[in-house]
């Protein structure tokens, strides 16, 4: 699903991913490990085909970036901070918008996207929360609200930025439970967070990241000290693998 | 004089119902395009188009060119001038925004300052919504119902630009696109309220009404309804008061419309200072 090869992306005089090579098969939850500024953000642009690669190349179930955008391929969970969650929409009308790439001009729901926005909401189980406004809605319920609009938009990709900040541990296993059930449908699913706690039952695979992939394999031997040393540039934290850290 | 004289006597002139329908539909077009414009956080940003497109409008007068194109030529300019200013390097992009739009503002001014004319640039300026000519109402009206209809139809892909580019971008549309598309829409509005208020206060009509409306409800939809309406009453209740009481119409319009806003952020249920004391004033249990 996921092909970079020798991925290098530049900011000017900044190195943001360093010849990345990566492959992600469909079907699988993929963790991506790394300190803030370690490239996770460059990396899902660079798979949205928002940022100019240097060098490398990039597909996406066998497309470029901006094919696969078009066809709607790849859904996008973004990170609560970059969200207005006062802005005036409704969760319905956020899940909805995962329609738009597959409507005309004016963006007019038909009756089949009713269908799919309501499926998609009774999916992660928020159909009783449809017409709230969604800064009304809990940090859990806000993620599951987004990962709806991905059902929605039926992406083959699902990119989720630090999905965890801000949320409860009961709403934390609701998600992990949609996303393995997402997985099992033969999507895929790339997770960022340097939040390791909930990374075993979440993700059949991890990749470790600073600029460059340090590892990529089974999350159990990349949450082995020496491989997270590296990563965080530093000792590991005695509480990183502990349930309570976050 | 019973009221209905007060409110009839006015219309009793030509010139007075030609600004009463301008500035009803200047009102109108300004309110829809404010609702996405504070959504967007382009408050600033439509500061300065308003501002930047005085010297077209002007040239455009000079060369006996329509003074939307004029408008249009000068927004465009001022944003490729403020992202090249902003992208230079050490600048940032507040700043940018106030250098270009002042300078092109200047150079406005003075294009005014040495053009020879019969009728009064000045009007440009601080807007002349009484002397409006039957040609000129003609023009506001067209160019009302492009901006309106183009906001209308791509309202859904504005609004999402608006709450997540990001996605916007996912799922195949084009930011860039819809960015320009909200900004040609708002060079021409601001050509069509510059006639009522003026160059200089065209900004507020395109703030004010969605910054109201965004306090009232927490649908984009009715804010759609509830901007264009409250800023069309006020701007009447405007023109009226600068009729009865001798002031300046386009002052006074804004000056309604800011007015209006204090009301409702005061009195809001949601944000205003009214809602602390409520909530102190209801016993513990009963709150809801």
């Amino acid at each position: 699903m996921i092909e970079a090869d020798d991925v290098t992306v530049r900011y000017g005089d900044v190195l943001a991913l360093d010849g990345v090579t990566l492959r992600v098969g469909a079907g699988t939850v993929c963790g991506l490990v790394g300190m803030n500024g370690s490239g996770k953000s460059t990396l899902f642009k660079a798979l949205m085909g928002m940022v100019d690669v240097t060098h490398g190349g990039v597909r996406v179930a066998g497309h470029t970036p901006a094919r696969a955008r078009r066809q709607g391929l790849v859904g996008y969970v973004p990170q609560t901070e970059a969200v207005d969650w006062g802005f005036p929409v409704s969760v319905h009308d956020v899940v909805m918008t995962g329609r738009y790439g597959h409507l005309g001009l004016t963006r007019r729901p038909r009756p089949a996207d009713r269908e799919a926005v309501a499926e998609a909401l009774d999916r992660v189980e928020l159909t009783d929360l449809a017409d709230r406004q969604i800064g009304q809605l809990s940090g859990g319920q806000r993620k599951r609200a987004f990962v709806a609009r991905g059902i929605a938009q039926d992406a083959r990709l699902l990119l989720l930025d630090e999905p965890f900040a801000g949320v409860d541990k009961r709403s934390e296993a609701t998600i992990v439970r949609l996303l393995r059930e997402l997985a099992a449908d033969g999507r895929t699913v790339l997770v960022s967070s340097h939040d390791l706690h909930a990374l075993p039952q979440l993700a059949d695979e991890a990749v470790l990241l600073l600029r460059r992939v340090l590892f990529h394999g089974s999350v159990a031997e990349a949450l082995e000290p020496d491989h997270l040393a590296r990563t965080f540039g530093l000792e590991v934290p005695p509480d990183a693998l502990g349930g309570e850290a976050s | 004089m019973t009221l209905l004289d007060l409110l009839l006597e006015p219309l009793s002139y030509d010139f007075m119902v030609r600004a009463f329908v301008t500035t009803t539909v200047a009102a109108v077009v300004a309110a829809l395009l404010s609702c996405w414009l504070v959504l967007v956080g382009w408050s600033l940003m439509g500061d300065a188009v308003s501002h930047a497109v005085l010297p077209g409008v002007v040239i455009a007068y000079i060369l006996g060119a329509p003074f939307a194109l004029g408008a249009l030529v000068f927004g465009g300019l001022a944003v490729v001038l403020i992202g090249a200013v902003r992208d230079s390097g050490r600048v940032k992009e507040d700043a940018a925004i106030g250098i270009v739009f002042t300078t092109l503002f200047a150079l406005g001014l003075v294009l005014v300052s040495v053009t020879p004319s019969q009728t009064d640039l000045s009007h440009i300026i601080f807007g002349n919504v009484l002397g409006i000519s039957s040609v000129e109402l003609a023009q506001v009206l067209a160019l009302a119902v492009v901006g309106s209809t183009v906001l209308l139809v791509k309202r859904r892909d504005l609004v999402l630009f608006a709450f997540d580019p990001t996605h916007a971008h996912a799922i195949g549309l084009s930011t860039r696109r819809l960015s320009a598309l909200l900004l040609g829409v708002l060079a021409l509005t601001a050509v069509v309220t510059l006639q009522v208020v003026g160059v200089i206060l065209v900004v507020a009509m395109l703030i004010i009404p969605g910054a109201t409306a965004s306090l009232l409800t927490q649908r984009f939809g009715r804010m759609l309804v509830l901007a264009p309406t409250i800023s069309a009453l006020s701007s009447i209740i405007g023109i009226y008061l600068s009729y009865w009481l001798d002031a300046a119409s386009g002052g006074m319009v804004v000056l309604v419309q800011g007015a209006v806003f204090t009301v409702v952020l005061l009195t809001s249920p949601r944000y205003g200072p009214l809602r602390r004391w409520r909530a102190r004033s209801v016993p513990a249990g009963v709150r809801a």
